[in-house]
This record gives C-alpha cells, sequence and structure tokens, in this order.
C-alpha cells in the first residue's frame, strides 16, 4: 500500500474546520436540541448522602401531581433492565458489588440517583421530586483517601474492607534500587479529585417503540457502538433493535464513554411508558454524578547512581476510585496508568509499585483525558528535578543523560512500557532553543533581583496512546479497538464516507476528510464524513485514547486506496489502459504523463445510471469497506516535553502561569490547526488540574464544590500564551504514521507548572506536591518559611 | 435546575409595586438584573411565593449629577454605569470597581441597586458605597428613608431594608478635591467572588497621608469603614512601605474576617493587607 506524500497536498495542511461556522453560529443540533414527538422529561432525586439506608419511601404525593407521568424506583425498573457490575480480567478479584441504575436500598455515593421522576417538564419533574418523602438512615462514610483503608466503616455495608484491588509491579534488577544508588530522592504526592467539566453536559433522549420492539436513543456520548451494546443487553433488547445517535457533541474528555446508572433508568423508563423520554444533566448533578478522576496518593523513591543516571522507583501507590469501579472499562485503569507512565520517558534498570486501588462514598473514578499520565508525569518529573537539585544540575541537562536515546529502541521499560520510535533529544533541544529565543533566563534573573518569586518548570512525558485490542480485548470488555470506514463515489464525483469514529468538537470528521482526499485523490470540498449514528456508521471505538488519527485515520487512508483500486479499475477498462498506468488526481484520472483522461464524476455517472455501456466482466465497486486493526504494539507511544513560567505572588499565595511551551511529536501531523488546538486545550486542562480544579469534600463526605463557581475551570483571561512546535517521526506500524495527540496537552501540562512553583518556591526552602495548589497553602508554606 | 412555582407581577410604576410590596412582603423577591436571584431560584435556594419584576418601572434608572452628589438610580445596569463619563471623571473609585464586577454578559445586566440589596459580602459596589459615604435612598408604603451605606450592610446577605421596601437610588456625595482614589481585589480567576477587596481613598499633602477612607470586602461579614486603620495611615508616607507593611500586618487588630475551610481568616487577611500594601505602592508610584 502507497504512503502518503507530499503529492495530494491536503495532508498536513492547516484546513479551517469545515464545520466551525456551523457550530459557533449557533447551527449545532446538541442533545438538548433533540425534540421528539410525546416527549416527556425526567429528574432524578439523587442521595443528598455519600452513605445512607432508605428506610422507606413515600411518594403518593409526587405522583398525584398533574404533569406526572411515573415515578419510578428500582423495583419498577427491575422487570426491564439489569444491574450491571465491572468485572474486568485486567483487575482479577476487583471488589465492585453490582450497580443498580437505581438505587434499591442503600446508597453510596452523593447524586447516586433513587427515584426516577417523568413528566410532562423538567419543571414538574423537579417539583414532584420534592414530593417524595424518604426516611434515610445515615451510615458512616468513607471519604478521605488517606485513611480509607483504616477506618471502621465500610463503603458498602457488610464489606470486609474498603479494598477494591491490589496488585504489585515489578520489573527489572531490584537491587538496583538500594546497591547502586548514589542518591535517592522521594517525595509523598497528593492528587486531588477533579473532573471534566464538558461544555455540554451528559444527556439522553430514549425513545422505545411498541409498535416495533425498538430502541432507538440519542445521547451525547463517546462511543455510540460500545452504548448501544450495552443497551441491549442491560435492557434485553435484540442489538438490531436499538439505534444510537449522537449528533453534535460538545466535549467528551472520557466522560461520555461509560455506562451511567441516569442513563439506563431512563432507558428503562422510556420502555415501561412506551414513550420518549429525555435526561439533560444540569450543572449541579453532573458535578455529583459524572465520572470524577486523578484522586490519589503516592509515595514515591527514585533512585540515582553517582554519574547521575536513574537507577530505578519504588512505587506505593493508593488511588481512590469512588463507591464502584466504573461499568464497563473499570477504574483501576487510571491507577495502572498512573504507574505505567512513571519513569517512561527515561532509562532505569528496577522498578516497583504497590498499588491499592480503594473504594469510598464518592461518585465512580474514571477514564479523564490523559488517564493516569498526569500523574505518573508529575511523580517522575518531580523526582528529576529534585535529584538535579540535589546534584547541582541543570535540568535539563539531567534529563538529557537520561532520556531513552533513539538508538537503544525498541526497548521495554521495568515498569513494562514499550518504548519504541520516540524523539526525546530531539524534542528537548526544539523546546530548549523555544525557551532561550524567548529570553526567559534573563527574564527570571530580572525579575528574581527584583524580589519576584518566579519559576521554569520541564515536563517531558510518554503517552501510550490508541490502545490496540490487547487492552480491553485481554480484559474481557467489550470495547473496540477497530475503526470501520465505508466510502461510496458518488454521480457528481463526491465521496461520501461514513465512520465509526466519533465527532466531539475535536475535529476528526476534518481530519478524516483530509486523509480521504489525499487517499483517493480528490478535492477536499469533495469528501463528506458522517459518523455517530449506529444506524448509518458502521461498528467501531468512538472517540477515546487519542485513537481518531491513529486508528481512524489508518483506516480512512486504507478505505481511500481502496476506493482508488476500484476507480482505477474501472477507469482502465473505459479507458482500455492498464490500471497501473493510471492515477487520480484531485478528482481526474490521469495518465502515467499527467494528462487527464476520464473525471471521477463521468466514471460514477457511468457505473451507477448507464453501466450497460462497461465492458462485460465489469461490475463497478464505488462503495468499498475497510475494517482495520493494528496487528503491532497494543498502544502507540507518543512523546514530548513542556516548559512552564509562572509567578507567584508573594501577598497572595497567587500562582499566574506566565508561559507555556510545548514540543510534542505525534507522529504525522494530519492538520496543524487542529493539533495545535487538542494540545491547547489540553494544556489548559493540565494547568486547571494544577492550580484550580478540585471537587472537595468536607469532614462528612459532602462535596462542597459542587456548583462551578466552587468548582474552578481555567477560563481564558488566566491562560497564559502557549507556544507549540512539533518533531514528527511517524509511526512505522501504519502507512499514515499518525498517533494520538488529543491528550498529549493535558499529560504533562500539570507537572510543568508544578515543576515551576517549586523551582520558583526552592530559594524560600518550600517544596509542594499535592494539587491543586492552593494559594492558601502557598500562603502557609510562605509564613512557615519566614518564621524559620 | 428549574425555579420552584413563583407567582410572577410586572407592575408598571413605582406605586404599584410599592403596593405589591406591602401585600406580599416577605414572601416576594424583587428581580431587577436577575444576576444573582435567577440562579438561586434555579436551584431552588430562593423560592418567593411572588416575584415582583421592577425592570419596567419608569424613573428608577440613569445617572445625574447635581448638588454635590451623584445620584444613581437603583436599576442603572453595571454596563451603564462603568460607561458613564460621570462616574469615570468623578466617581473614579466606582468606575475601577467594576471592571472587577464579574464578567461583560453579567454587567449587561446586573443592576447597581440590586448588588447592594444582595448585600454579598465579597460584591465590590456595596464596599464602594461605604468607602464614598453614599446614602441608599429606599421607598415603600410608610414613605421615603435615606439611609447611610454605613447602616445600610448589616452582615452577610443582611441589610436596613425592611420587608416591604426597594431601593430607588443611590445618592453618592462627590468626593473634594485633592483626594486619590484605587480599588482592587483579589480572587482565584477574573470575574470571580473576591477573596478580598479594597476600595481606598487618600488625601494626601505631598506624599504624606493626610486623610484616608478604607473598606475591604470579602473580609468581613459586611463593608465598613476601619477608623482605626485610617487613623493609623494619618502622617504616614505613602512611600513608606517599611511603614505601611508594619500597618498592614496589624489589619488582624481591626477585623473579624470571614473564615470557612477553602479560605481561612488567616487567609483573608493575608490578602487584605497585601491589597492595602498593593494600592498604597500603587498610589507612590502615581504622584512620582
Amino acid at each position: 500500500m502507497s504512503k502518503p506524500s507530499a503529492y495530494g497536498a491536503v495532508i498536513g495542511q492547516p484546513h479551517p474546520r469545515f464545520d466551525s461556522r456551523r457550530l459557533v453560529s449557533g447551527g449545532g443540533c446538541y442533545l438538548d436540541d433533540v425534540n421528539l414527538p410525546r416527549q416527556l422529561h425526567a429528574a432524578f432525586l439523587r442521595s443528598p448522602f455519600p452513605h445512607a439506608r432508605i428506610d422507606s419511601m413515600d411518594s403518593a404525593a409526587a405522583r398525584e401531581l398533574p404533569g406526572v407521568a411515573a415515578v419510578l424506583t428500582w423495583h419498577d425498573l427491575a422487570d426491564v433492565c439489569s444491574p450491571f457490575q465491572c468485572v474486568t480480567k485486567a483487575a482479577p478479584n476487583l471488589v465492585s458489588p453490582p450497580q443498580y441504575p437505581l438505587a434499591p436500598s442503600e446508597v453510596t455515593y452523593q447524586g447516586e440517583p433513587v427515584v426516577l421522576v417523568v413528566a410532562a417538564s423538567r419543571a414538574v419533574a423537579e417539583d414532584a421530586i420534592e414530593l417524595i418523602d424518604v426516611n434515610w438512615t445515615e451510615l458512616p462514610a468513607v471519604s478521605r483517601l488517606e485513611t480509607a483503608l483504616e477506618v471502621d466503616a465500610r463503603v458498602h455495608e457488610g464489606m470486609s474492607s474498603n479494598l477494591a484491588w491490589r496488585t504489585e509491579i515489578t520489573g527489572g534488577e531490584l537491587t538496583a534500587l538500594s546497591d547502586a544508588a548514589a542518591l535517592a530522592v522521594e517525595q509523598t504526592f497528593s492528587f486531588g479529585r477533579h473532573t471534566g467539566v464538558t461544555l455540554e453536559p451528559r444527556g439522553i433522549v430514549a425513545s422505545w417503540s411498541n409498535d416495533t420492539g425498538g430502541l432507538l436513543v440519542h445521547a451525547s456520548h463517546q462511543v455510540p457502538h460500545q452504548l448501544q451494546l450495552h443497551l441491549a443487553e442491560l435492557l434485553s433488547v435484540p442489538l438490531a433493535n436499538v439505534r444510537v445517535v449522537c449528533a453534535d457533541i460538545g466535549g467528551g474528555f472520557g466522560i461520555k464513554m461509560h455506562i451511567y446508572p441516569d442513563e439506563i433508568a431512563v432507558c428503562a423508563a422510556s420502555r415501561i411508558l412506551g414513550r420518549p423520554v429525555k435526561f439533560v444533566a444540569d450543572r449541579i448533578e453532573g458535578l455529583v454524578s459524572d465520572i470524577h478522576a486523578r484522586e490519589a496518593i503516592t509515595t514515591a523513591r527514585m533512585a540515582v547512581t553517582a554519574d547521575g543516571r536513574i537507577a530505578g522507583f519504588d512505587i506505593s501507590h493508593r488511588h481512590g476510585i469512588g463507591s464502584y469501579s466504573v461499568f464497563p472499562r473499570s477504574s483501576t485503569a487510571e491507577a495502572l496508568s498512573s504507574i505505567r507512565s512513571i519513569g517512561a520517558p527515561y532509562r532505569f534498570a528496577a522498578f516497583r509499585a504497590q498499588v491499592d486501588v480503594v473504594l469510598q462514598n464518592k461518585v465512580m473514578s474514571g477514564q479523564y483525558r490523559a488517564v493516569g499520565h498526569p500523574i505518573g508525569c508529575m511523580i517522575t518529573e518531580h523526582l528529576v528535578d529534585k535529584a538535579a537539585r540535589a546534584r547541582g544540575e541543570d535540568p535539563l541537562a539531567f534529563r538529557r543523560r537520561n532520556m531513552v536515546a533513539a538508538q537503544d529502541m525498541p526497548w521495554t521499560n521495568p515498569a513494562g512500557g514499550r518504548m519504541f520510535e520516540l524523539s526525546h533529544h530531539a524534542c528537548i533541544d526544539k523546546l530548549e532553543k523555544l525557551v532561550i529565543a524567548d529570553e526567559v533566563r534573563s527574564i527570571l534573573e530580572n525579575r528574581r533581583r527584583r524580589g519576584e518569586v518566579v519559576g521554569l518548570g520541564f515536563a517531558a512525558f510518554v503517552e501510550f496512546t490508541a490502545t490496540g485490542s490487547e487492552g480491553y480485548g485481554r480484559a474481557d470488555v467489550p470495547v473496540a479497538a477497530v475503526d470501520t470506514v465505508t466510502l461510496t463515489l458518488g454521480p457528481q464525483g463526491e465521496v461520501r464516507a461514513s465512520a465509526s469514529i466519533s465527532e466531539l468538537g475535536q475535529g476528526i470528521r476534518q481530519g478524516l476528510s483530509q486523509v480521504i482526499a489525499d487517499a483517493v485523490g480528490v478535492a477536499l470540498k469533495d469528501v463528506t464524513v458522517v459518523s455517530g449514528d449506529t444506524g448509518i456508521s458502521p461498528h467501531g471505538g468512538g472517540a477515546w485514547a487519542s485513537r481518531g488519527a491513529a486508528i481512524g485515520g489508518e483506516t480512512a487512508w486504507r478505505a481511500g486506496q481502496l476506493l482508488k483500486r476500484e476507480i482505477l479499475t474501472v477507469a482502465a477498462a473505459m479507458l482500455q489502459a492498464s490500471p497501473t498506468e493510471l492515477d487520480v488526481r484531485n478528482g481526474v484520472v490521469c495518465d502515467a504523463e499527467g494528462r487527464e483522461r476520464i473525471s471521477l464524476c463521468e466514471i460514477a455517472r457511468t457505473a451507477l445510471f448507464k453501466g450497460h455501456e462497461l465492458p462485460d466482466g465489469i461490475n463497478a465497486q464505488l462503495t468499498v469497506s475497510h475494517q482495520y486493526r493494528r496487528d503491532r504494539d497494543p498502544f502507540i507511544p507518543t512523546n514530548g516535553i513542556q516548559a512552564s513560567l509562572v509567578e507567584i505572588d508573594r501577598g497572595t499565595g497567587l500562582v499566574t502561569p506566565l508561559k507555556h511551551w510545548v514540543v510534542e511529536d505525534c507522529g504525522r501531523v494530519i492538520n496543524p490547526l487542529l493539533v495545535d488546538e487538542q494540545i491547547r486545550g489540553g494544556v489548559v486542562q493540565g494547568i486547571g488540574e494544577a492550580l484550580l480544579e478540585v471537587c472537595r469534600y468536607d469532614s462528612a463526605g459532602q462535596m462542597v464544590s459542587g456548583s462551578l463557581a466552587d468548582y474552578l475551570v481555567p477560563m481564558a483571561a488566566e491562560m497564559p500564551d502557549i507556544v507549540i512546535d512539533h518533531v514528527q517521526t511517524p509511526y512505522s506500524g501504519s502507512t499514515l504514521g499518525a498517533k494520538g495527540a488529543g491528550e498529549a496537552g493535558t499529560c504533562a501540562a500539570a507537572a510543568a507548572v508544578l515543576n515551576a512553583i517549586n523551582d520558583a518556591l526552592a530559594p524560600c526552602g518550600i517544596e509542594i506536591a499535592s494539587t491543586p495548589v492552593n494559594p492558601v497553602n502557598i500562603m502557609s508554606a510562605l509564613r512557615g518559611a519566614r518564621a524559620r | 435546575m428549574k425555579p420552584a412555582k413563583f407567582t410572577y407581577l410586572r407592575p408598571s410604576s413605582l406605586s404599584e409595586a410599592l403596593e405589591l410590596l406591602h401585600r406580599h412582603g416577605e414572601d416576594a423577591s424583587l428581580l431587577a438584573g436577575g444576576q444573582s436571584l435567577m440562579p438561586m431560584l434555579n436551584l431552588r435556594f430562593a423560592r418567593p411565593a411572588v416575584l415582583i419584576d421592577i425592570k419596567r418601572i419608569p424613573g428608577l434608572s440613569g445617572i445625574a449629577i447635581g448638588d454635590g452628589v451623584v445620584s444613581i438610580g437603583a436599576l442603572t445596569r453595571h454596563f451603564e454605569v462603568a460607561g458613564s463619563p460621570i462616574i469615570r471623571d468623578r466617581l473614579p473609585l466606582v468606575h475601577e470597581a467594576l471592571r472587577h464586577v464579574a464578567h461583560a454578559a453579567i454587567r449587561n445586566r446586573g443592576t447597581f441597586g440590586g448588588s447592594l440589596a444582595l448585600a454579598d459580602p465579597a460584591a465590590e459596589l456595596p464596599a464602594c458605597c461605604v468607602c464614598l459615604d453614599a446614602a441608599i435612598s429606599t421607598a415603600s408604603l410608610s414613605g421615603f428613608r435615606s439611609v447611610p451605606a454605613s447602616k445600610f450592610f448589616r452582615g452577610v446577605y443582611d441589610t436596613a431594608l425592611a420587608h416591604d421596601e426597594l431601593i430607588s437610588r443611590i445618592e453618592i456625595p462627590l468626593p473634594p478635591d485633592g483626594w486619590t482614589w484605587s480599588f482592587d481585589e483579589v480572587s482565584r480567576r477574573h470575574g470571580d467572588f473576591a477573596v478580598a477587596g479594597i476600595a481606598l481613598g487618600v488625601r494626601l499633602a505631598g506624599d504624606v497621608i493626610m486623610e484616608s477612607r478604607v473598606a475591604f470586602c470579602g473580609l468581613e461579614a459586611a463593608p465598613r469603614r476601619l477608623a482605626p486603620l485610617e487613623e493609623r495611615l494619618r502622617g504616614v508616607r505613602v512611600g513608606d512601605r517599611i511603614a505601611i507593611g508594619e500597618i498592614a500586618t496589624r489589619l488582624a487588630d481591626h477585623v473579624h474576617p470571614l473564615a470557612s475551610e477553602e479560605y481561612p481568616a488567616f487567609y483573608r487577611i493575608e490578602v487584605a493587607s497585601a491589597l492595602l500594601q498593593r494600592v498604597l505602592a500603587r498610589t507612590s508610584e502615581a504622584i512620582q
């Protein structure tokens, strides 16, 4: 199969997204824009307590309220849907009880749905909820991760322990951790729980038809085919009778690829009532019911040899996942990803990690953008800086010496990460040039001379992207790692694609269009891509793990090449030429000399409308499909390095990021505009992680940052300029050579900011290792330092 | 996030509004710009039986100057106040403070009187009114009152406003010549509720502070002028960082700070103290 070349010139070009105008001018069709005839509206009575027993309930008044169609508890749903339970062979013996769409008798997190009211409007449904009288018995709640394994309270009544899963990961010569070490640096980290606040909240419109026995579901979801499968199974409906439609989606970040109890309950309600039921999570319920992420406590030790080489890592990690392991992908994935990414940019000899995955009376945690990598990166890069500081060495020099060199790959590191085709040294060189060009060193010197607290921090990263079928396949979790693209050449010479890759606002349909344009040989304007509808799109993975370009893009390339071959077969027959002498350029079949012979429009019209004119034996196949599974490498590693310049106000402890730099390698760049904005958005989320975002809980386990006035997402006004550059090392296992890009910004941004803060505070003898970095903590530390 | 049921009334004159307010009293909420009330309604934290929408009442909006007083109608939107040349030239403190009030979309709808009536301790305008010795004009069926700002703000969301009263306008005496005014605040993100903010006026002779007026927002349950602090600043050179630093570190002696798990009392005082030093340093730089 031929590889994309400079010829064609659509791949790699900064084409603006074709649907930007429609979306920014309000022409989008998001979930809340979907309204079906006879539609009803859902609202939930959710547990106000982190842990309680439901002793009794009186909903008579709610049922009698005009406009109320149904007041449903688990008892009412049990006939039409089943509970679900996270089981994964990737975490054998994982403890996670069955989870019910509506809690039957015990609630184990604040925000857990208990009663579903379906009414003529959301307002009436909310009125009815206030009329439901529940007798609760509050039970002791397990909230703080520090003590979750030690307290007497249990997350679920009757459990013997709050431990969900324990594992140990070791590799290499463990003696290296002690014997050869001239220096050991150690730190205990605390990572705040946070969540991915999508611009569009979760939502679903479920429409059951008693006439067809079919379920039509509109959802704001990243993986329509996954949702379709689980809906079919949980509601016992043949898969063929379930259609999931995801129109425009306002962001996913991993939040929208799980099975949520409230969404299943809404589907069950539609089945019971035989009417469409709509549910859109408002911000308040979103913040307590969307998956959370990142809550962990880690003690990490890095051993360094006398000549400044990393000998290895010794890790003790506790990860809080809430009261269930999220279905179906499992909350253990984040813990494992945190661990596996420790040390990833570097060469080292030994690795040992003890991992405890712990249940808590909080909402489930799950796979949020860059899954675990920011934790692994913050741990590694903090220790690396600490070692460099201890050795009196430049932090970049220490990194350069320890980074895995091109000639040392492929290499499987002691943590089990397979490293290949990475460009650490090229990236660090490029980053240093960018930082030098911005005269950062002299800015630092001048401002420090004026008594200002400023710092520069670096963070290198490796991200495991574009998960292959081994990832969930070995775990026996039915998540597709394949993608499928179907292409049709139409009568105006246009190419229409239907793809299994989901558009979440990241622009992947634009990216696929560019790939298809070059693969077939048509103009970009002649390519249309549709996706997100199981009734139209073939089965495939959707959007997660930065897979769109790496897997979806490759699928599109191969489908495009297939279509081109069919076109050339027909053209050759029509022109009485050999297909090998022909090529398609800009929608026209050309001969070896580049002379235009026949347009795709004419070929399509002949094949579709005048097939009898074609030579005997030519049955044109102008619709082709390709389903692609990568047959090597469970993940495609990508790499990069970031830098952050911050200022800390001595009087208030507030941290201001002044500038941020990223050099990253996502292989072949299909559209630099799309990649850069993915990086930029990812960096912003990483800065939010470092400085602002946290799900705070009080001592009783109540979430106290349950609105967007308290849960602080980063805003444009606070964000620094983000300078982005690329190194392109194409992935050799595909023709396109693209790797994942969507999460690279998030992987290392928080680590770079945290390192910059510690660089700024180092002269005061202060070290901070918990996120988000709170100005109150900085002021306390500064006061403490002044007192010393 | 849909409000509980309420009866919506929209009077078209002040007397009609006052009658409705008299009739429904404690059961009623006044709807002006709605920038605080609407979210509270949607969260069902506020659940008035009656919502009296006063936006259509003529004569409650606009800015006028006369008799040494700037008069701001209660329904005047923040963006109008911020864009007013009268405010910019004659009440620069208010002009500067409004830059810190939330975001443009909120300033387009939020009203001056609404901000005072709500009395959020973190709000900027109550602190400005206190600092400028403003008077809040109120109206009810029993008549009109003029309440000094220093007596109007009583605590967190607590004012001297009776249940049957509304704010009709705010009268701010024109400050005498020779004063310099500054407003600044600290918040986690631009437009957020302030951790603390400062409204400060100083009258300088050369570089020596002869008189000052200081009020904080966000620091205490309600804004007030801090007379002992004003006293301490008298006679201090505005550029004397050491003396001012000394005064700032003793701020805790004069205040009863708000405290929460997120922002403990010590932190609010640190921030207020930093703000005092910051605005005085800026004043000093400006006269050099």
